[in-house]
């Protein structure tokens, strides 16, 4: 994907270019057209930002299908909702909160010159990730035990709609269209989690070299950005797929 | 100049313990039947969450208003994609057009 190969430019992009022979670089990792460390991170913050737009962007498209729908098939929407598994997704949001925090504290680790930090916080960033993704691996599974994945094999349990109403036959398909967007959007995410996760072994294997300090520390902050975005939008996947239909009941998934 | 400030643990740690808070906030509320109240309420605490993580752990508070701009027009321009697209659908209906 052309936005992942942009991440991992992004944390490439202040790798060293030697001084040549510049009076202001004293930094061996000031890359030449730069003024000062600051401008460079300043520049390369700025140019992460830009990048991440794109993404909110790209976000932006599949959520906007998410709410013409849900405002065409309402009633679809909340019984997919229901048949999602909200405890794994609460679990998830946890995990990646967690997540969040040892990202931000490696970044502050390196800010203060901190290797062991730097380390020690990769390390549980990555596990809390990859912990992410192996609950996810679980709730997928347990769709497709279900017949929730939209195919041939979809098939939604017909209950009673909250209002009463039995589920139409045309449901169904308004059903698939729920599940193909859940399955979208958590997959589209958890792809970029996957990215994230392969962004930070490359810090991981960089900050055990002995990279970052206060002086230069661009690619961890760089990539903390990407993670947390990714965070971010879970914080609204999270309540849109699963929270939508919690209120009509305890489901076992 | 980002470079010369650290925040201090107690800031992250306090920005974890408000994102679990409202986590279990969202949660019960959602266990409630608010009717159509209850994706406002959800949506506002997601807003509330994603503006901690970007105020604190995204640290855009200590970048330069250039950055700042560029990521508050990120989110202004998801607005005006959806509240264009919206419009085209809530009005399709108001007058008798065919294919609507």
């Amino acid at each position: 994907m052309a936005h992942s190969q942009a991440a991992s430019i992004g944390a490439h992009s202040a790798t060293s270019h030697g001084a040549g022979g510049d009076e202001h670089a004293q930094n061996p990792n000031l890359q030449h057209h730069f003024y000062s460390m600051a401008q460079q991170l300043e520049a390369s913050t700025l140019g992460m930002w830009v990048f991440l737009v794109t993404e909110i962007m790209f976000f932006g498209g599949m959520f906007m299908a998410y709410i013409l729908y849900r405002h065409l098939y309402p009633a679809a929407w909340q019984l997919g909702s229901h048949h999602l598994n909200v405890s794994l997704g609460a679990t998830n949001t946890i995990v990646l909160i967690c997540s969040s925090l040892t990202m931000a504290l490696a970044v502050r680790s390196a800010q203060v010159s901190s290797r062991k930090g730097q380390i020690w916080f990769l390390i549980l960033t990555i596990v809390f990730g990859s912990a992410f993704l192996v609950v996810k691996y679980f709730e997928y599974a347990e769709k497709f035990e279900h017949h929730l994945v939209p195919g041939p094999t979809f098939n939604m349990p017909t209950e009673e709609y909250p209002n009463g109403i039995i589920a139409p036959d045309q449901e169904a398909n308004h059903q698939q269209l729920f599940f193909s967007l859940y399955f979208m959007l958590t997959g589209v995410h958890a792809a970029h989690m996957v990215v994230g996760i392969v962004l930070m072994l490359v810090i991981l294997a960089m900050a055990i070299r002995g990279r970052f300090s206060a002086s230069y520390y661009t690619p961890v902050e760089i990539s903390g950005l990407y993670w947390h975005f990714v965070d971010i939008v879970w914080i609204f996947l999270f309540p849109l797929l699963y929270l939508l239909g919690a209120h009509l009941g305890a489901h076992g998934g | 100049m980002s470079e010369h400030v650290v925040t201090p643990v107690r800031t992250y740690v306090f920005t974890f313990l408000l994102l679990v808070v409202l986590t279990i906030v969202t949660y019960l509320v959602a266990l409630q039947d608010f009717g159509v109240m209850n994706t406002p309420i959800a949506l506002a605490v997601a807003f509330l969450k994603a503006t901690a993580v970007v105020i604190y752990f995204m640290g855009l508070r200590y970048n330069t208003p250039l950055t700042k701009l560029v990521a508050v027009a990120g989110f202004f321009w998801l607005i005006i994609l959806f509240g264009i697209t919206i419009s085209d659908y809530v009005t399709r209906s108001w007058i008798g057009v065919p294919g609507r």
